[in-house]
């Protein structure tokens, strides 16, 4: 049995027929073909698959694709525009906030709703809000940082 | 083309990978998709010990999408190699589909192979395998014991190998005449390494050509095509190409050859499709080879004068059901030569036996078996200086091997012999950035409040770039430890570089082209580095054991030298001067006496390749190779000094202050090193504080996912404060020496020393790590009843 869903990703929609278990980061995967999101521990535990949900941060590995018809996702791919990367972005590449760089998209997508909710984020808010994302390079200070000075450019820029 | 005076050497230049990872865009193994892609599960033993009576694959071969379904018996391909030998070791075979018996909980038995990922896993759960279980042991000392469960009929009482090194007689005549002896037995906790990419693989082998492509997640891509196809496959290595393109992290455990790229690699011949595999976190915990897992005595003996005249370590080390890839190597020669650590000790004597268990095999994880040795040395060094009423400080200054920077080595009682050493101005440096004094009356205040703070000390040592080949050789290597290099200079100047060193997040792209740069005098962006693919990159060995600067970094240094000599002779004859009179600098040659005369970088590269005017009987073109043998590791070193809080109510316990003071020798981009140190940090307090991976006594695994295993996360990790020393090392062209590990190998002492430093009011003296909540909290309520 096939189910109907229809998504927007990155600004452009989707529609496919998939199997009601088809998880939501595989069909972003390996159905729409956006590899920049990714597995890490299959249990919402590292992060590596966090998204963008009709403005939430969530774990791609914990949901159905079926659950997502009708929302709007935004993943890794779609945080540049017209080539000009986000401050986020700007911010991991400017303060060395990633090495391997595999869970590097999860953490900038979980830091865009980090900086949402705290727009002049402490590292305590920043270290607390990042607690459903691990990375097993950084030790996370550059990753803090890189947060703080996204925060930086985006109040600048405000 | 523009030349830069300016030297790149020692600048914090960002990454060039960078972009390509913060826009999702990077190529990691699991982005590999191939025409006919079939997709693979695999069958794994549920048990820790039993016989395999019988596998039933009807149901699953029936069942939607499948492809095929293989067994042991089908795979018939040489078991996975070992590549280290000890004297007597007993190798057991390991098979690479469990044949007859299961040793281990995750051992894989079969493989499904369909036409998506989901169809796989559904048929292997139909896959019915009928077991009878047997008793199973998990833990190093108790197999020893007798009438422990046998994995092996051929290896008694699991034991693997018996190793020794040191000075037997003279360790005990220390021990004879020595003023104190402080003995403490001591766990260093089994690990699992838990790169955030999990494990995966693509085998592409190609009927047309007879050629095997395989896209595999691993940080030594040459290592594994000659392992596998002389060894395993026993087809020539011209026939398989091993690509290893971003790969997400590794911490060692991506040096090894397993069974699932091995069997994928058989099924994509056997079917004539490409077959893709990608580990689920819960067989990463099952399948991966994990770290550590020591049970250790320790004894030091010392003088009056709070002098160490003696070490004596025994060690039962669990290898695990089977031997992994160096699974020899770490316990042995990578643990036994460092527990001198930083310290002058007259004589040292260290046993250790290799144990068989029904675990997953134990291999090399970050640092391997030098944050065991220095676990041991550290720990013992507080306990001692506890039981000697000494600060802990001042123990270790007192101990310390005196300056050593002229290029004489220091010798120590086993086997090494470290390049170059100056311990004192790291720990003085470290207790000035900790504020060890206040932090020393802050404690003694705190304590009558019920303020209970700990300061932890370690000074450690390191040993990077494993070498020379010879002497590795001669102790039971099954590889060489060089590195190759090879420099490529384009017609119009702009360079390749390729290196036998694989990145995978140590940002060699950056580093290497940046060293590049630097030494022709030429811009960043003329140079690209090309790693991780067998069919571009001469052999090589890869990364592992902080060595891609000092060994590989020194053979691309090699290969400018060459370049620059036969440009140098180009030089010559097109200024029509004498060779001996010609300079290299600024990215030019010109004549001594008179720069005006010269020729830029990119006129000598295009007339090396017109070869229209270039000396008789000079070959043209303009590229070199290089294999670097070093001939010694490199000894890094440094102090690390963490302050704590432990609640007592609680036992969890805060890190109020981590100083990092590290003497890594010459640094390239300081940026990248830093961000090394932090992650290191990071990994040794895991250990310290909350990674075990634990197994029940008759094998299964109680820590198998990510909510049972703990690994640090942001909140509970504090900022870091780093510095260094430069002490270069004197025999590496570069100085370097090497700073992946150094963070993980010091940073678990330091921090189990501060803990229980805190707990002295509660009179203990020692823990065994991880020091979780639970455990600080026992041992408080077990001194307040």
């Amino acid at each position: 049995m096939k189910l109907p869903v229809k998504v927007t990703i990155n600004g452009q929609s989707y529609s496919h027929e998939v199997e009601p278990r088809l998880l939501l980061v595989h069909y972003i995967r390996e159905v729409v073909g956006l590899t920049g999101t990714h597995v890490g521990c299959d249990t919402s535990q590292c992060g590596a698959c966090t998204i963008l949900m009709d403005g939430q941060a969530v774990k791609a590995c914990t949901l159905f694709t079926v659950q997502a018809d009708g929302a709007r996702i935004m993943t890794i791919e779609g945080l540049a525009k017209n080539g000009e990367l986000h401050p986020i972005q700007m911010g991991f590449w400017e303060k060395h906030g990633l090495q391997c760089g595999f869970c590097t998209p999860g953490m900038i997508m979980a830091a865009h709703q980090l900086l949402e909710r705290y727009p002049k984020p402490s590292e305590e808010q920043i270290r607390h809000q990042l607690e459903g994302n691990l990375c097993r390079c950084t030790g996370y200070h550059n990753i803090v940082k890189a947060i703080q000075w996204a925060a930086d450019q985006m109040a600048g820029k405000k | 083309m523009a030349v830069t005076e300016e030297r790149l050497f020692g600048k914090a230049i960002k990454r060039r990978e960078d972009p390509r990872f913060i826009t999702g865009r990077g190529t990691y193994v699991d982005d590999v998709k191939l025409p006919g892609m079939t997709y693979a599960a695999f069958v794994r033993s549920p048990h820790a010990h039993a016989r395999i009576k019988s596998v039933d694959a009807t149901a699953a071969k029936k069942m939607p999408g499948v492809v095929a379904v293989y067994t042991g018996q089908d795979v018939q391909v040489g078991g996975l190699p070992c590549g280290w030998m000890l004297p007597g070791i007993k190798v057991p075979t390991r098979p690479v589909l469990a044949q007859g018996k299961a040793r281990y909980v995750g051992e894989p038995i079969a493989i499904v192979i369909a036409d998506s990922a989901y169809a796989a896993k559904d048929a292997a759960e139909a896959v019915k395998v009928t077991y009878e279980p047997l008793k199973g042991v998990s833990d190093g000392k108790k197999a020893h014991q007798q009438g422990a469960p046998q994995l092996f009929d051929e290896i008694a009482q699991n034991e693997c190998f018996y190793w020794t090194i040191g000075d037997k007689a003279a360790t005990e005549a220390a021990f004879t005449s020595a003023a104190t002896v402080v003995r403490q037995p001591l766990l260093n906790q089994r690990l699992i390494p838990n790169a955030i990419e999990p494990r995966a693989c693509v085998a592409s082998y190609s009927g047309a050509t007879g050629e095997l492509t395989l896209w595999v997640t691993s940080q030594n891509p040459h290592v594994h095509r000659l392992l596998m196809a002389a060894f395993v496959l026993a087809i020539p290595e011209t026939k398989m190409r091993v690509i290893s393109p971003d790969v997400g992290g590794g911490f060692g455990s991506k040096i090894f050859v397993y069974n699932e790229e091995v069997v994928c690699s058989w099924a994509s011949k056997a079917l004539g499709r490409p077959v893709k595999w990608t580990a689920e976190r819960r067989e990463s915990f099952l399948n991966d080879a994990h770290g550590r897992d020591h049970v250790t005595e320790a004894e030091m003996a010392f003088d009056r004068d709070g002098k160490v005249t003696g070490l004596r370590v025994k060690t039962h080390a669990n290898l695990g059901a089977y031997l992994s890839t160096f699974a020899p190597l770490i316990p042995s020669y990578l643990y036994g030569p460092l527990l001198s650590g930083v310290y002058k000790i007259p004589a040292i004597f260290c046993e250790v036996w290799g144990m068989l268990t029904n675990t997953a095999p134990v291999d090399a994880y970050r640092g391997a078996g030098r944050p065991e040795a220095t676990y041991v040395v550290e720990r013992m060094m507080d306990r001692a200086a506890d039981q000697l009423k000494l600060d802990p400080a001042e123990l270790r200054r007192k101990n310390f091997i005196p300056k050593f920077t002229d290029g004489a080595p220091y010798q120590t009682p086993v086997a090494f012999a470290y390049d170059s050493g100056n311990y004192e101005p790291v720990l003085k440096r470290a207790l000035e950035l900790a504020g060890y004094e206040q932090a020393r009356r802050d404690q003694a205040a705190g304590r009558a409040k019920g303020k209970y703070l700990g300061v932890g000390i370690s000074t450690y040592i390191e040993a990077c770039g494993p070498a020379p080949s010879a002497v590795a050789g001669s102790l039971g290597a099954g590889a060489g430890l060089w590195e190759s290099g090879q420099v490529r200079v384009h017609p119009s100047g702009s360079v390749t570089v390729f290196t036998g060193s694989h990145s995978h997040g140590q940002g060699h792209e950056t580093t290497f082209a940046q060293l590049v740069a630097d030494e022709l005098g030429i811009p960043m962006e003329q140079v690209e580095v090309v790693h991780g693919d067998t069919a571009q990159i001469p052999f090589g060995m890869g990364t592992y054991g902080s060595r891609s600067a000092c060994v590989g970094g020194s053979a691309i240094v090699k290969c400018l030298d060459k370049i620059k000599e036969k440009g140098r002779k180009i030089a010559a004859h097109l200024l029509e001067a004498n060779e001996q009179d010609i300079v290299f600098g600024g990215g030019a040659w010109s004549v001594k006496g008179s720069p005006d005369k010269k020729k830029a970088w990119g006129e000598v590269a295009l007339m090396a390749y017109l070869a229209h005017n270039i000396p008789q009987g000079m070959e043209p073109g303009l590229e070199a190779t290089s294999f670097y043998d070093p001939v010694n590791f490199t000894f890094p070193f440094g102090a690390h000094i963490a302050v704590v809080e432990v609640d007592p109510d609680t036992g969890a316990v805060k890190i109020l202050k981590y100083v990092a003071v590290d003497d890594v020798g010459r640094v390239i981009n300081p940026m990248i090193v830093d961000g090394m140190v932090h992650g290191g940090i990071a990994q040794g307090v895991g250990q310290a504080l909350w990674e075990h991976g634990v197994y029940a006594d008759d094998g299964q695994l109680l820590s198998g996912t990510m909510m049972d295993y703990a690994m640090p996360k942001a909140d509970a990790l504090p900022s870091y404060v780093t510095e260094r020393t430069v002490t270069p090392s004197p025999h590496n062209p570069l100085g370097v020496k090497g700073a992946g590990e150094t963070g993980t190998i010091a940073s678990t002492p330091a921090i189990a020393n501060a803990v229980i430093d805190a707990l002295e009011p509660f009179g203990v003296t020692h823990l065994d790590i991880p020091l979780t909540p639970q455990k600080v909290w026992k041992a408080v309520a077990a001194a307040k009843r």
